[in-house]
């Protein structure tokens, strides 16, 4: 039970002071007043005061309407990507100690039993009815090295640091991104705080279909990974819409996705952001070149940026707090910064990211630990190790390798193949499809360090 | 195996391990419209590059984006050497 109060207004607050803010969904449409409003919480909101509460409804907008109703009055927010699988969901719900879970499906299987609270159709807002005010934490997973996720917890304060007054008009934003991801979350806020409209896509709606809808609301402003932005540019419908600002984050903007970008967009302004789900919004690069200014390392300011052994460090009011639930987990060093394993390195007057410090795999912004999938491989009665990789993908940033050493190399041998068919088909039964390997090569042995530890490489 | 023959058969081995049912591969086919999403392209641009020892997408500064099949597989087709 969290019962921390606040004077800062909740997200229900900032959003009814914008009357023309508008969520478009496929099936839906709702406008300002009413946006924050749902049966879920009539006359049962005082149920969730103070919960721990996970956000599991499959459609973004079902998702977006329980953020805003119930910031200020849970005490907890945990929300999961609609990719999650039920174990997955058992680990979280565990892990933020959930009391409650707010769905739009009552069948969904969570892995676990937790009181059920289905989002229904929009009733008025009920404004008055949310003192005492509290100080909901954002908790949002990130990958962890066991296979299970962390989770790690903003303030909405934090969420909104990086978010400057409404530009005017209103921008009409939409996103590639789910805004149950960090990236994703930062334009639907921002959407939120500016009052204009967000036009949210569902899993399944045909890409043309989304970008028909942007094109007929007349989107102005557009965000979305690397990894997606190819996905449209590989597509007949890259020149329905007209944007005058086109956003990417999530993973490495290179020199051919910007230049790609502005040539199909030559009215937009261009502009990369770096952030992460422990590091918050760090900066945006807007003079259309890759990496960032050599001058914003140890700049004062909102956000200070450090190098250490190569990797970006962040100190900022907008970085996570804590890790929920481990406590021998330390998210900020002692200074207060934020070790983001993003290596850079430095050329003149520039900075440019060199990949993710040896380990974390940035699958189209997706970010897998080796050890995730090592620790499947690894079931497998014939495997004696493996080494999980990335492998440079022109459409996806990385994929996933593996390195497998058998305990029998003639037996795998004579195996011609089934063996490397019986691990993918375990990958695929227990992780998401991003984390299954591309590839098996069978090696002889995997080096091991003098500290037990498995060689790895840098990306 | 020509280039084209190559490219089809690995489009359909990705499509079958991925469980996506692809459209008839025809030049036409708009690639958002085959079936196949950017993890499956990702997979399928990866085992080109092992089995025709290129990767078109990486290879050169200008980077071209095709939005068709027959745009896709000419990319391999007319790489420089």
């Amino acid at each position: 039970m969290n019962t921390a109060q606040t004077d800062l207004p909740c997200l229900s607050e900032l959003v009814t002071r914008q009357p023309g803010l508008r969520l478009d969904a496929p099936a839906a449409t709702v406008r300002g007043a009413e946006i924050g409003a749902s049966t879920i919480f009539r006359g049962r909101r005082c149920e969730l005061a103070g919960k721990s509460v996970l956000i599991g409804a499959d459609s973004q907008f079902a998702s977006a309407r329980a953020l805003i109703e119930l910031d200020g009055v849970a005490g907890r927010l945990v929300i999961c990507p609609p990719d999650f699988s039920k174990e997955r969901l058992a680990s979280v719900i565990a892990q933020a100690g959930v009391e409650a879970i707010v769905c739009d499906s009552p069948d969904k299987d969570f892995g676990a039993e937790r009181p059920i609270y289905l989002c229904e159709d929009p009733v008025p807002l009920e404004a008055a009815d949310r003192s005492p005010r509290l100080a909901s934490a954002w908790a949002l997973p990130t990958s962890g090295t066991t296979g299970a996720p962390k989770l790690v917890a903003h303030r909405l304060e934090g969420l909104l640091g990086a978010i400057k007054s409404a530009p005017e008009p209103a921008p009409i934003w939409s996103t590639f991104y789910d805004i149950r991801r960090y990236g994703g979350l930062q334009i639907f806020l921002r959407a939120c705080v500016a009052g204009g409209r967000l036009i949210l896509s569902d899993a399944g709606e045909p890409l043309g279909d989304y970008i028909a809808r942007c094109a007929e609301a007349g989107v102005s402003h557009i965000s979305g990974t690397p990894s997606h932005w190819r996905r449209l540019l590989m597509s007949p419908y890259v020149g329905l819409i007209d944007p005058k600002y086109v956003r990417l984050s999530g993973e490495i903007a290179d020199r051919a996705i910007l230049d790609a970008l502005r040539a199909a967009y030559p009215n937009a302004r261009v502009a990369h952001a770096y952030a992460s789900t422990e590091a918050g919004v760090g900066f945006e690069v807007t003079d259309g070149r890759e990496g960032f200014p050599a001058a914003l390392l140890g700049a004062k300011g909102d956000v200070e940026l450090r190098l250490r052994d190569g990797s970006l460090h962040i100190r900022s009011k907008r970085t996570a707090t804590n890790y929920i639930g481990r406590d021998d987990l330390r998210l900020r060093d002692d200074e207060g910064f934020v070790d983001t394993d993003d290596m850079i390195e430095q050329q003149g007057d520039r900075c440019f990211f060199k990949g993710r410090r040896a380990g974390v795999i940035n699958i189209g912004g997706l970010k897998v630990h080796p050890e995730e999938v090592e620790q499947i491989i690894n079931q497998h009665s014939e495997v004696r190790m493996s080494r999980v990789s990335a492998r440079r993908n022109p459409i996806v940033g990385d994929l996933i390798v593996a390195d497998v050493a058998p305990k029998n190399a003639a037996a795998a041998r004579e195996k011609n193949g089934a063996l490397e068919a019986e691990i993918l088909e375990m990958c695929r039964a227990r992780l998401p499809r991003h984390m299954v390997p591309v590839t098996i090569r069978f090696v002889p042995a995997i080096d091991i360090l003098a500290s037990g530890k498995l060689a790895r490489h840098y990306a | 195996m020509s280039i084209r023959l190559t490219i089809l058969s690995q489009i359909e081995n990705v499509a079958a391990e991925q469980k996506k049912k692809i459209a008839p591969l025809r030049d036409e086919l708009v690639l958002t419209e085959s079936g196949l999403d950017s993890l499956c392209f990702a997979i399928l641009v990866a085992r080109l590059e092992d089995e025709l020892g290129a990767d078109p997408f990486t290879a050169s500064e200008e980077v071209y984006f095709p939005t068709t099949l027959g745009e896709f597989i000419g990319l391999y087709e007319h790489r420089p050497n």
